[in-house]
């Protein structure tokens, strides 16, 4: 055995370690089960074994399950073999739980998911003292649910209505909650874990669970005859429209509780696996799992960063221009432990935009996030400034003053004088093209497009842009310096609106070009959110105010003339402005209203120039936002904006809130179907113009039955609802 | 095809539906059989004559459970020979009873037989018998189930009712009940509940607040804010994507009053009443029950009353009174506005707003009501309709004989 080893003692209680031998984390695997079966089999069997100690020779108990080999679910199980795979790991701890001996969990370090359910297959848990030791089946933010026995056993531990909130939120929680919801039961110092586990096998426990017991039973065992559980169940229903409809998991978890929760436990356990099936053969689970674990993992760990390039620290940063953007890159910048230099036209400017630091750090303190020293310690970690003279010896620089490359070009001679020459300069545009501004430098190998996202202390992306001067090794600076930001980058190519703004404007000029047709504007709101949009387009038009993408459009069509097909939507952006005098929320209000104090609410006036017409399809409204994205994106793909269909994914669903259901705008066209795609884009080109018209590329790629991640076609695997 | 006609009807009053309602000592098949009792006396009915009783009711356990209506006639001392069943359409069961008794003489399988109600609230709350419709996740989450309240609010978004539109609908229910009782134009039908003693414990509808004005309702919180924040907006929108946000203009005050009651109608063939010495009263023309969409729940009764009038061949114009559950102001609301007739002829005496809405029962006691205004202002024809859970809507056409 590999991953496990037993130590029978003299009293014996045998101690079964688990000790992944391929990776720092235990994780639950084809072979660590096998493993984990033949253990339990030899200590069940060996009658000088009287109870059993479980525990893990590693940090952390146990992270749960291999997220490579889960993504693998769709496309490749049928869901009789899916559910074979959750029946396997749940008899394993089947015979955990009714071996006859008693088993003690020592929970030494985090147990999450299927770490966690193992846990709950023993007997008793024991969890260390410590905060970062979290408990909890977070399965749910994967797209699944807990398949080997979790959602059962918890529900039966801490009741149906905890089971519930923790189940569906895939909260972890620390040890003194999770004492208090009894799904540890006890929590002591590191020192003393093995020798409490020893005291409870020594005091004759029972090894028989409750529900393993006659006239087991909880409130909710009775399922609709309860009628306080009926009115629960009817709730938490309601409530899944609220988390989003597109999102499987979450009705599914609902469900196997409610079922389960009225069935003996062995088929209570068998109707969780078949929930689990369904979901672990759905695209659903497998676009989430991929893109927002293991794409995004693999960005952060450089997978875009050039082989054979040395690895790089920034100690000390220069921030040029402490508007909103600056302020919050500086706070980043310093809470990683950096050295933050802030410029800006005058002391009092930079002071302010030091004071955004302040604020967000007394707010952590406030709310118990962080202690005050460290408060203290990061903000003293910003300097304000006029003088670009203070920039000496900074290793990389942030530019992010005015929108206007006249004044970007000076900032960036000014800085360029000071700073040594292999620093490096990035310049946070999000709309210039970085090679224009890396004219204004005199090394513009070493100049790159880093665009934030505001606010910047939450928004996790960073997009990258290349411009056609910048070297390799000024790329691997950058990502080693998102990295120590510990956010997520991409990269992408110079051109106009780079990736993310560019597809960005795809969505919100859709939105407005629907009003035009006469759509109800709460409708394409709606629309919106019915596809996973958190917001609606609408409402993201007058949060960005009309200025903005009219701006964009404007220079367009003054630099490519007859070339540049004006989205649909500009007509109305251009009336509303110019016209209505509504140019967006900074304007005084757009096509929302923003009552002093009251919640905004669409403009009533809408329906007056925009008369609202029937016999809209919803449906179709939802398929036109997100089509006009992914289309968008395959032809970033196809000009070489982009170079890989996973910083595509990651950066619409981190950039601008796609839904992740959908793995992203690539991997949705995936999951329809390439071709079932184009022949949905050449309908609503047909109907609403070329701007869904599929490229050459993607016809092509849909002729040769390919897909962009080059898996097997879901259509091959067709899965029932 | 035999005619089934309407012989005679009787109800209790509506007790306030809470623990100091003055029916909440009373058994709900006590309620049932006092109301069979009244219906043989008053008539010196041989219920050897009857083929079926059969009774609505919306919360069909514990108490009420067990086919209620056999329990009740057998309490009442009915013949045992008299079949009973219980029916179950949610708020329109008591007249689908009616429906249910009609047929039977119709098709000439019965020859007499009583469709009624009962709904005892304050005893077997609503949601005692929950189902899949609104507790099961696969059911509910599939069918965007929310409770009724955010399906009345949504009929008010929607179609632009104000609260002001609303409360006022609510006024006029109260004034009009107010004249109905003054007037002692329920007298006939209602017949008081006593107790164990036989001693009176309710005489009169009691849920009525005769000085409801539109300012005073316009005073009263909005019901159903906090379901709409559970999710249930949600699950509006989902299903509506026209509602930008859900105006919750209903409250207690707007909406049905939780009562217990129960009502009975005598329905025969000609045959039957020339058997028992009766004088039918009216002739049941036809009904009709459809589906419709589940989430809003309450707009069904248009719908049906234009299926019921197609039936039997009539327009709108051939009807004189139109009774519809006054489940809450903007079911009301929306019927007149689709249907546009005047509503001068719309819940004359007043409805469940002011009187208050005991589920199963209801649909037999409205149509009591109406069929006595109708004599009283000697009329002849007369739509009965209610709205009822999960989409689902009944009406009925009667016409005086």
């Amino acid at each position: 055995m590999r991953h496990v080893s037993i130590e029978i003692g003299q009293d014996g209680f045998a101690v079964l370690t688990m000790d992944n031998a391929d990776e720092s984390m235990n994780l639950v695997s084809e072979s660590w089960l096998a493993e984990m079966d033949q253990a339990i089999a030899e200590l069940t069997k060996n009658a000088a074994v009287r109870g059993v100690i479980l525990t893990s020779a590693k940090k952390a108990f146990m992270a749960g399950a291999d997220l490579k080999l889960l993504v693998q679910g769709f496309g490749r199980l049928t869901r009789r073999e899916a559910f074979g795979f959750s029946q396997r790991a749940t008899k394993m701890h089947r015979a955990i739980e009714t071996g006859g001996k008693p088993w003690v969990a020592v929970l030494n370090g985090l147990a999450l998911g299927g770490g966690f359910e193992l846990a709950l297959a023993a007997h008793y848990r024991i969890l260390v003292d410590d905060p970062k030791a979290v408990v909890g089946l977070p399965e749910v933010n994967v797209g699944l649910l807990p398949g080997s026995g979790g959602t059962q056993r918890l529900l039966r531990i801490a009741g149906v209505k905890t089971a519930l909130d923790l189940l569906l939120s895939g909260r972890a929680v620390g040890p003194a909650e999770a004492l208090k919801l009894k799904i540890v039961n006890e929590v002591v110092p590191a020192a003393s874990l093995m020798e409490r586990a020893r005291t409870w096998l020594a005091s004759g426990p029972d090894a028989v669970k409750p529900w393993d017991k006659k006239g087991f039973a909880l409130p909710e065992t009775r399922g609709l005859l309860n009628p306080e559980a009926a009115g629960m169940f009817s709730v938490a229903s309601g409530g899944i429209s609220k988390l989003g409809r597109n999102l499987k998991a979450p009705s599914a978890i609902l469900s196997t509780v409610f079922e389960g929760v009225q069935l003996p436990f062995d088929k209570a356990l068998a109707v969780e696996s078949k929930y689990f099936a369904n979901l672990l053969t759905d695209p659903v689970a497998r676009n989430i799992i991929r893109s927002t674990f293991l794409s995004k993992a693999a960005a952060e760990k450089g997978a875009r960063r050039p082989a054979g390039v040395a690895k790089s620290v920034v100690r000390k940063l220069g921030v040029l221009g402490a508007g909103m953007m600056g302020a919050g890159i500086a706070l980043v910048s310093a809470v990683a432990g950096m050295e933050v230099i802030l410029i800006d036209r005058d002391q009092e400017t930079a002071e302010k935009g030091r004071g955004y630091s302040a604020k967000v750090l007394a707010k952590d303190v406030e709310k118990g996030r962080r202690v005050q020293a460290d408060a203290d310690a990061i903000l003293a970690r910003i300097m304000p400034t006029d003088s670009f003279a203070k920039l000496e010896g900074c290793d990389l620089i942030v530019e992010a003053v005015f929108e206007d490359t006249a004044i970007k070009a000076e900032t960036t001679r000014k800085a360029e004088a000071v700073i040594p020459p292999g620093a490096v300069f990035a310049t946070n545009t999000s709309t210039l093209p970085i090679t224009q501004l890396a004219k204004a430098s005199e090394r513009p190998d070493q100049f790159i497009g880093l665009h934030f996202f505001s606010p910047v202390e939450r928004m996790g992306l960073v997009e990258i842009i290349m411009g056609k001067q910048t070297s390799k090794e000024t790329l691997a600076k950058g990502i080693d310096f998102i990295a120590q930001l510990r956010k997520t980058p991409i990269v992408v190519n110079d051109s106009r609106g780079f990736y993310t703004s560019r597809v960005f404007q795809t969505l919100i000029h859709e939105g407005a070009a629907m009003l035009a047709e006469g759509v109800p504007p709460a409708v394409i709101e709606n629309a919106a959110k019915a596809g996973g949009l958190p917001v609606g387009p609408l409402a993201l038009l007058d949060e960005l105010s009309f200025d903005l993408p009219l701006k964009i459009v404007d220079q367009a069509i003054a630099e490519e003339g007859d070339t540049y097909s004006v989205p649909a939507g500009v007509a109305v952006l251009r009336h509303m402005r110019d016209e209505v005098g509504r140019g967006g929320r900074k304007a005084g209000g757009g096509f929302y209203d923003y009552p002093a104090g009251g919640k905004k609410s669409l403009w009533p006036g809408l329906a007056k120039i925009y008369p609202p017409k029937t016999g809209y399809d919803v449906e179709e409204l939802t398929q036109r936002l997100l089509y006009t994205q992914a289309l968008e994106t395959v032809r970033c793909l196809d000009e070489g904006v982009l170079e890989t269909v996973e910083d595509a994914d990651l950066g619409s669903i981190y950039g601008w809130g796609f839904p992740t259901w959908t793995g992203g705008t690539i991997s949705y066209i995936d999951t329809i179907g390439v071709d079932a795609f184009v022949r949905e884009a050449d309908r609503l080109a047909q109907l609403y113009g070329a701007r869904f018209a599929p490229s050459a590329s993607l016809r092509a790629k849909a002729a040769r039955g390919e897909s962009f991640y080059g898996q097997a076609k879901a259509a091959e695997h067709s899965c029932a609802a | 095809m035999p005619d089934a006609f309407i012989y005679d009807h009787v109800r209790t009053p509506r007790g306030r539906g809470r623990p100091d309602g003055s029916l909440h000592e009373v058994t709900s098949v006590e309620l049932l059989t006092q109301v069979l009792q009244a219906l043989r006396d008053r008539n010196g009915l041989d219920t050897a004559l009857l083929d079926d009783v059969v009774v609505g009711c919306a919360q069909p356990v514990g108490e009420q459970g067990g086919v209620i209506a056999r329990g009740a006639l057998l309490n009442a001392g009915y013949a045992q020979s008299v079949a009973g069943q219980q029916v179950h359409r949610f708020c329109a069961s008591g007249l689908e009873a009616v429906n249910n008794v009609a047929a039977q003489v119709m098709t000439g399988m019965s020859k007499a037989g009583i469709g009624g109600g009962v709904e005892s609230m304050s005893r077997t709350f609503m949601g005692a018998d929950s189902g899949a419709w609104a507790a099961d996740p696969r059911v509910a989450i599939h069918n965007y189930f929310a409770p009724q309240g955010i399906g009345a609010d949504m009929i008010a978004t929607i179609d632009g009712f104000t609260r002001t539109d609303v409360d006022s609908y609510a006024a006029e229910s109260q004034k009009r009940a107010a004249k109905s009782w003054d007037d002692g134009n329920f007298a006939r039908s209602v017949v008081p509940v006593t107790d164990v003693m036989g001693e009176i414990l309710l005489d009169h509808d009691e849920h009525r607040r005769p000085s409801t004005t539109v300012e005073s309702l316009s005073t009263l919180k909005p019901a159903f804010p906090a379901m709409g924040a559970m999710g249930f907006e949600a699950v509006a929108i989902a299903r509506y994507p026209e509602i930008e946000a859900l105006n919750h203009v209903h409250t207690g005050g707007n909406s049905s009053g939780i009562v217990d009651g129960s009502g009975a109608v005598l329905v025969g063939s000609k045959a039957f009443g020339e058997a028992a010495g009766l004088k039918p009263r009216a002739k049941i023309r036809g009904w009709a029950s459809i589906g419709s969409e589940p989430t809003i729940m309450l707009t069904a009764p248009a719908i049906v009353t234009a299926k019921a009038l197609k039936n039997v061949g009539m327009t709108k114009e051939d009807i004189d009174l139109w009774e519809l559950n006054e489940a809450f102001a903007s079911v009301v609301l929306r019927f007149m506005r689709v249907m546009d007739v005047d509503p001068a002829t719309v819940n004359v005496a007043g409805g469940a707003i002011a009187l208050g809405h005991p589920l199963g029962a209801t649909g037999a006691m409205i149509m009591g009501t109406v069929l006595d205004e109708l004599e009283r202002r000697d009329l002849n024809t007369a739509l009965v309709t209610l709205c009822a859970g999960n989409g689902l809507g009944t009406a009925t056409i009667i016409e005086r004989v």
